[in-house]
């Protein structure tokens, strides 16, 4: 399988202040990559250095190409899409608008209107607010439309920081299956980067272990999990 | 009775130019969260420029699309050039850059134009302004252009991409980079459109106040006035603040007349109307900080 995003001694400053220090892993196309870790271990550091939103230095190659040095937009434009930590909802803006906002720099308008469709197919509740002020949406809806949004880009590579975040069990279930189906349907690669180890583990088939900045542990998802070693030491539980 | 709804009428008439000049100026506080203070003074020379043009022999309203088309290319340069390197500078030094702004328009247009005052002709068959009785026809004039106006910026605004990629930048713009939004040029464009609806303003207040390098500095008032009864963070509440700081202000006179006519008691007259309006206006940010229309968004957590 050929590889999608190759990231190489990477390393990430916030101001003077180093945040990640020779982080290296690779991405393989279509798969779903989970980035664990406990708190303050760099993860979204990792996201917001591939997609330009910090300083950093060592390289980012994604589909061949290197994207560090570019502005966000022009990585986005290349087929990143990024569900930010928070969601990133445009609060004022109707969900209808909230999803054109993410297609704006695409031509392609009946693409568009059928991507529009199989968003809609995946969370039929979004189509029922269409013209709702998004930001009275609740945390769980804000979270699928944070998901729709990157879909609209039509991305080939999507990092997701906690999806999970704030949200009933029941709910993240739902949008952890819906996720896999996106997965498969779309090709699209995922990095999802979770505290909730268990749960990244069970969708991903490959996961990295950040501690203070540095990846200490890889491996495909399935073995970290059932190693019980790995787990106490570096996940907690 | 008439002599109120003239008042009333030649009072939305000067509101239109307060609306357009409080739109401006809410356009580049929503992306920056900075008051442009040269807006006044970018906007009269933008009307000196619409002058050369009709000296020259352009028509009229072609001299307008041209002036406005050029401080839109002005309004953006500036962006670019002077304001983009300071994106992360202290508010104090901001400040500062806008005051010298205003001082290097305003001298510019008296180096090149001269400090003496000049006609602006009305594109509309005859003139009169405020409190000359009935509303004239330049006034309904600037009425209508500035409906006009509005109605196209609205428009843009809430039906094209365009227009939503510059919301959706004003508002969150990690979110619309996140989109492939490039927000920096959609704030170079918030100073283009700024710039160029300034030009409007100044264009059609001028038939009315006459042509000098400080013609705007008291709309400018009128229009930061309207701007913040209507709520800085919106612009169809700009707008809205912009007509009722117009119609306030010959309110305000109309009152003081009437008592000094029937009472023969002088307390306000023409002369005060800009104190009382502003007393109006801080009475109403006391009350109500985000403006009358200001929009308080909802956000769950
Ligand atoms: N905006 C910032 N400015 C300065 N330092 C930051 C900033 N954001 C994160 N850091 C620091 O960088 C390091 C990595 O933080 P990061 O947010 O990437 O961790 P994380 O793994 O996402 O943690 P969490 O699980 O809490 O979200 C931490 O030491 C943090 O304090
Ligand atoms: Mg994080």
């Amino acid at each position: 399988m050929s590889v999608l995003l190759a990231v190489k001694d990477l390393a990430a400053f916030y101001g003077p202040s180093r945040a990640l220090q020779g982080v290296s892993f690779e991405l393989v196309q279509g798969g779903i990559t989970a980035l664990l870790g406990a708190n303050g271990a760099g993860k979204t550091t990792t996201l917001r250095a591939i997609c330009g939103m910090v300083r950093t230095e060592g390289s980012i190659l994604f589909e061949g190409r290197a994207v560090n040095g570019r502005a966000t937009e022009s990585i986005v434009r290349l087929g990143v899409a990024h569900v930010p930590e928070g969601r990133g909802t445009f609060t004022a803006l109707s969900v209808e608008e909230n999803l054109r906002v993410a297609a704006y720099t695409r031509r392609d308008r009946s693409a568009v209107r059928q991507d529009m469709d199989m968003v809609f197919a995946y969370f039929p509740r979004l189509k029922e607010r269409l013209q709702q002020q998004a930001g009275t949406l609740s945390g769980g809806e804000q979270q699928m439309l944070a998901i729709s949004r990157a879909l609209m880009l039509r991305p080939r590579l999507m990092l997701l920081d906690e999806p999970s975040f704030g949200l009933a069990p029941l709910i993240v279930q739902e949008i952890f299956r819906i996720m896999r189906r996106i997965n498969e349907e779309t090709k699209v690669s995922l990095l999802l980067v979770e505290q909730n180890a268990a749960l990244a583990l069970d969708l991903a088939d490959q996961a990295y272990v950040l501690e203070t900045g540095r990846v200490v542990m890889s491996g495909d998802a399935a073995s970290i999990k059932n190693n019980e070693q790995i787990r106490r030491s570096y996940l907690g539980y | 009775m008439d002599e109120l709804l003239q008042q009333v009428a030649s009072g939305l008439a000067n509101g239109a130019i307060y609306a357009l000049v409080a739109l401006a100026l809410v356009m580049i506080f929503v992306s920056t969260d900075h008051i442009n203070f040269a807006q006044g003074e970018m906007a009269m020379f933008s009307t000196y420029l619409c002058w050369q043009l009709i000296q020259w022999g352009f028509s009229f309203w072609i001299a307008l699309i041209v002036a406005a088309a050029l401080s839109f290319l002005i309004g953006m340069t500036i962006e670019r050039t002077i304001l983009r390197p300071l994106r992360h500078a202290s508010v104090l030094s901001i400040v500062v850059v806008f005051i010298g702004l205003l001082a290097i328009f305003h001298s510019m247009a008296g180096a090149i134009w001269s400090h003496t005052i000049k006609e602006f002709p009305s594109p509309f068959p005859k003139v009169s302004f405020a409190g000359s009785g009935y509303i004239g026809p330049h006034q309904i004039g600037m009425i209508a252009v500035t409906l006009i106006l509005l109605s196209a910026l609205f428009a843009f605004f809430r039906f094209t991409p365009l227009g939503l990629a510059m919301r959706a930048a004003a508002q969150n713009p990690i979110s619309a980079r996140l989109a492939g939004v490039r927000v920096d040029w959609m704030l170079a464009l918030g100073w283009g459109l700024a710039a160029a609806i300034g030009a409007v303003a100044g264009v059609m207040v001028a038939p009315a106040v006459y042509l000098e390098p400080n013609m705007m500095a008291g709309i400018l008032l009128y229009g930061f006035a309207g701007a913040l009864v209507g709520g800085i963070s919106s612009p169809g509440g700009a707008v809205a603040g912009g007509f009722i700081v117009g119609v306030l202000e010959n309110l305000v006179a109309f009152i003081g007349n009437q008592i000094e006519r029937h009472a023969g008691v002088y307390i306000i007259g023409n002369g005060e109307k800009l104190t009382v309006a502003l007393i109006i206006v801080i009475t109403v940010l006391t009350l109500k900080p985000s403006g009358l229309f200001g929009r308080i968004t909802v956000r769950r957590v």
